[in-house]
C-alpha cells in the first residue's frame, strides 16, 4: 500500500538505502564521512542501522574509494561510492572511465560493475570554483555508464532504488543545494530509469531541463503562463539514456524546443538534446546554459554562472515568437 | 591437459615458465609487422595486432607466486598480464584467441592483450592504465572479507612504474586500513615504459613504500623461481591466515622492449647482457639438473610447450571474428539499444 510521507531530498535518498540494504546483503556504502551520515545526511543514520562493514568510512582517497567499488563490484558486491561533490570524483576519474565504464566490454561480459557513483553537482553557493561544477556532460559521453540527475525528494528516493537495482554503473548526480527540499515521497515507488516526467503540458513550447534548475524553469512557465504561453515542461531526470520518445514527441507537436540547463552551454548535454530534435522532428531549437566560465565566489561573479527565470523567459518569447 | 599435480613441484614451476615463455614468444612472432610509435615500420598483417607488452624474462615471478593460489583466489594484472593469466590457469588456446581478436577468445575479442581475463579462474583482468589494479584488488579483497568466503585471498602484481602512482599509495593505505587478504607483487623490471625506473623514484622502491605503511615487505630474487615460490608460500600463508596485507618485492628484469616492436635500443646493451646471464628459466633448468631431474623431463616439458602452442595458433588462426553486432553488446543493459 502506497504511504505516502514529507521528506527532504537528503531523507529520501536515505530512505531508498535503507529499503535497498533490507532488500540485498551486497549492497554496501563507501566514503569519506558516510558513517557520520554523509556531508549531506544523505546517510544518516545508515552506519548505525547495517554496522561499519556495510557502511564503510574511508580515507580521503577517491581513486581508492571509485577503484575499490569496482573490484567489490566485480567480487559480487553492489557498492553505493560517494565523491562528496563531483568536483572531486575527478579525483577517481580512471576509475570511472576506463574501469568501471569499460570492464563488461573489454573483458566481454566476464565481469559486471553494478556500482552508484554518488556524486552531487552544482552551483553551491559561495562554493566557488571547484565545489560548484555540473559536468553530467562528461559523464553522457561516455559509453558504459547510465547518468541520472532527481530533482524532487520523490525521484531521488525512486531513481536511487531504480539505480541499485539496474546492475549497471551509474553516475547518480544529486544537486548541492537540494538536500533540504521536502516534498511528498511514495516509498512503493521505483521511477524506471530512462523515463523523463512531463512537469506541465502546453502547446506553444517545449521546455526540457533537469536537477536544480528545473526550479527557474517551473517560475519561467508561470511568468510565460500568465502571458498566455503554455509550455510543455519535462524533467529529464535520466540523462543516459534519455528519455527520446517523451521530448521528442513533444517537439513534434510544439515545434519548438528551449534546453535550459545549469552547465556550461558549450559542448552541454543541450546540444546533444537540441541537435537530436532538430534532426528528428525539423523543430526550431535554443538552448540556455552558463557561459563557458569558472563559477566565482563573490555573489555577482556567481550570478553570471546563472540561468535565471527572467533568461529563461526571454530565450522562450524569442523561441515562440 | 596434463595436469600440473602428476609433476614434481620443481617441474611444474618449470613447466608454467616455458609455456608462459613458448606463448609469448609465438604472441610475438604473430605481432611482428604491426603498427609501432616505437621506431618499427608497420609491415605484412600481423595476426596479433596493437600493443603487445612481453614479460619474457620475468616468468619466475607469476609461477612462484600463482603456485599458491586457488581458483577462488582472486588476482588483478598489469599491461603485461600473459604470464599471470596463464599460471592463474587460464586456458591457453583460448588465450591465443582473444590476442588475435577473434569470438573465441577469453574477452570475444573485444580485449586483445592487455585486456586478458578469465574470470572463471578468478584472473579478474590485465589493465592498460598503470597502477589501476592496485584500488581494485584493495575492493576485490575488500568483498572477501565483507562476503567472509572462508580464506581466499586477492594477489595484485603492479610494476615498478606503479609505485609512483597515487593509486598505487592509496590501495597500499587501504588495505592496512582495513587489514585485507590481499598479497601485493611488485614485479621490479627496472623499466617505465622507455624511461628507467631508477631515476624517477624517490627512496628505496616498493618495499619501502609498503614498510612506511606499516605492511610488512620481502624482497625477493625475482628471477629465482624457487626463491620467489618458498617466499610467497610464507607471505601466502599469512594472508590467508589473516594477518592482514603483505607485499612481495620481486627484482627480475624486462628482457623485452616496452611493446613488442619495441627494440629498447634506448637501453645499455651490456645492462640487458647483464640480465639474459640470470635467465630464470635457465637457472631453473640447470638447478633442477642439478638435483637429478632428467634433461629429458624438461625437454619433453618444453616440447610439450612449444607443440600446445602451435597448436594454439592453429586454432587461434582459424577460429572467426566477432560479428559487427558484437560492438554492440556487453556495453550496459540499462539503454541499450540507444546508440546515438
Amino acid at each position: 500500500m502506497a504511504v505516502t510521507t514529507t521528506l527532504s531530498y537528503s531523507e529520501a535518498a536515505v530512505r531508498a538505502l535503507q529499503q535497498e540494504m533490507d532488500a540485498d546483503p551486497r549492497v554496501v556504502v563507501l566514503g569519506e564521512d558516510v558513517g557520520r551520515g554523509g556531508i549531506f545526511g544523505q546517510y544518516k543514520g545508515l552506519q548505525q542501522q547495517y554496522g561499519a562493514g556495510r557502511v564503510i568510512d574511508t580515507p580521503i582517497s577517491e581513486a581508492a574509494i571509485m577503484g575499490a567499488g569496482v573490484g567489490m563490484a566485480l567480487a559480487g558486491l553492489r557498492p553505493v561510492v560517494e565523491m562528496r561533490v563531483v568536483d572531486f570524483a575527478l579525483c577517481g576519474m580512471d576509475e570511472l572511465v576506463n574501469q568501471a565504464a569499460k570492464n563488461r566490454f573489454m573483458f566481454g561480459g566476464q565481469g559486471r560493475v553494478p556500482l552508484v557513483a554518488r556524486m552531487p553537482g552544482g552551483i553551491w553557493d559561495a562554493s566557488a570554483a571547484q565545489h560548484s561544477q555540473s559536468l553530467e556532460a562528461w559523464f553522457a559521453h561516455l559509453p558504459g555508464v547510465v547518468v541520472v540527475s532527481p530533482s524532487t525528494p520523490q525521484d531521488n528516493h525512486g531513481l536511487l532504488r531504480a539505480a541499485l537495482q539496474c546492475g549497471d554503473p551509474v553516475v547518480y548526480i544529486e544537486h548541492k543545494t537540494l538536500w533540504g527540499l521536502r516534498g511528498e515521497v511514495d516509498d512503493t515507488l521505483v521511477v524506471p530509469l530512462g523515463q523523463a516526467a512531463r512537469v506541465r503540458e502546453g502547446n506553444a513550447l517545449t521546455l526540457v531541463s533537469w536537477s536544480k534548475q528545473m526550479q527557474p524553469c517551473a517560475a519561467a512557465c508561470d511568468a510565460l503562463a500568465a502571458e498566455g504561453i503554455a509550455v510543455d515542461l519535462i524533467d529529464l531526470r535520466t540523462l543516459w539514456p534519455w528519455d527520446r520518445e517523451t521530448v521528442l514527441s513533444s517537439c513534434a507537436r510544439t515545434g519548438r524546443l528551449l534546453v535550459v540547463h545549469e552547465a556550461v552551454q558549450a559542448a552541454g548535454f543541450g546540444a546533444e538534446i537540441a541537435a537530436s530534435a532538430a534532426e528528428a522532428t525539423g523543430c526550431r531549437v535554443a538552448r540556455l546554459g552558463a557561459p563557458r566560465i569558472p563559477v566565482g565566489y563573490a555573489p555577482l561573479l556567481e550570478a553570471q554562472s546563472r540561468v535565471g527565470v527572467d533568461a529563461i523567459v526571454a530565450a522562450a518569447k524569442k523561441l515562440a515568437g | 591437459m596434463e595436469s600440473h599435480r602428476s609433476l614434481s613441484a620443481g617441474e611444474a614451476l618449470y613447466r608454467v615458465m616455458v609455456r608462459i615463455r613458448a606463448f609469448e614468444n609465438a604472441a610475438e612472432t604473430a605481432s611482428q609487422g604491426g603498427v609501432s610509435a616505437y621506431g618499427q615500420q608497420a609491415g605484412g598483417a600481423a595476426k596479433v595486432r596493437g600493443p603487445l607488452h612481453l614479460s619474457t624474462g620475468q616468468e619466475a615471478v607469476p609461477a612462484g607466486v600463482c603456485a599458491h593460489l586457488r581458483t577462488s583466489d582472486y588476482l588483478t594484472s598489469t599491461h603485461r598480464g600473459h604470464g599471470h593469466t596463464l599460471a592463474k590457469g587460464a586456458d591457453l588456446t583460448r588465450m591465443m584467441c582473444e590476442l588475435f581478436g577473434k569470438a573465441t577468445g577469453f574477452n570475444g575479442g573485444k580485449g586483445g592483450s592487455m585486456h586478458i581475463a578469465d574470470f572463471s579462474v578468478g584472473m579478474l583482468g590485465a589493465n592498460g592504465v598503470v597502477a589501476a589494479g592496485l584500488p581494485i584488488a584493495v575492493g576485490a579483497a575488500h568483498a572477501q572479507k565483507l562476503l567472509k568466503q572462508g580464506d581466499d585471498i586477492t594477489v595484485c602484481f603492479f610494476g615498478d612504474g606503479a609505485i609512483n602512482r597515487g593509486p598505487f599509495l592509496e590501495a597500499l593505505n587501504w588495505a592496512r586500513v582495513y587489514d585485507l587478504p590481499v598479497l601485493f607483487v611488485c614485479e621490479d623490471n627496472r623499466w617505465s615504459a622507455t624511461t628507467a625506473s631508477g631515476p624517477m623514484t624517490a627512496g628505496d622502491g616498493a618495499s619501502a613504500r609498503a614498510a612506511s605503511m606499516d605492511i610488512a615487505a620481502t624482497q625477493v630474487d625475482g628471477n629465482d623461481v624457487f626463491a620467489v615460490h618458498d617466499t610467497a608460500a610464507r607471505l601466502v600463508a599469512e594472508v590467508r591466515s589473516g594477518a592482514g596485507p603483505r607485499l612481495l618485492h620481486a627484482l627480475t628484469y624486462r628482457v623485452k622492449g616496452h611493446v613488442s616492436v619495441d627494440l629498447a635500443a634506448y637501453r645499455d646493451p651490456a645492462e640487458l647482457a647483464a640480465a639474459l646471464e640470470t635467465d630464470p628459466i635457465a637457472r631453473a633448468r640447470g638447478h633442477l639438473l642439478d638435483t637429478g631431474v632428467a634433461a629429458a623431463a624438461l625437454d619433453a616439458i618444453e616440447n610439450a610447450a612449444r607443440d600446445e602452442v602451435d597448436t594454439a595458433l592453429a586454432v587461434a588462426d582459424a577460429a572467426p571474428w566477432p560479428e559487427a553486432s558484437a560492438a554492440f553488446t556487453d556495453v550496459q543493459t540499462t539503454g541499450a539499444g540507444q546508440w546515438l
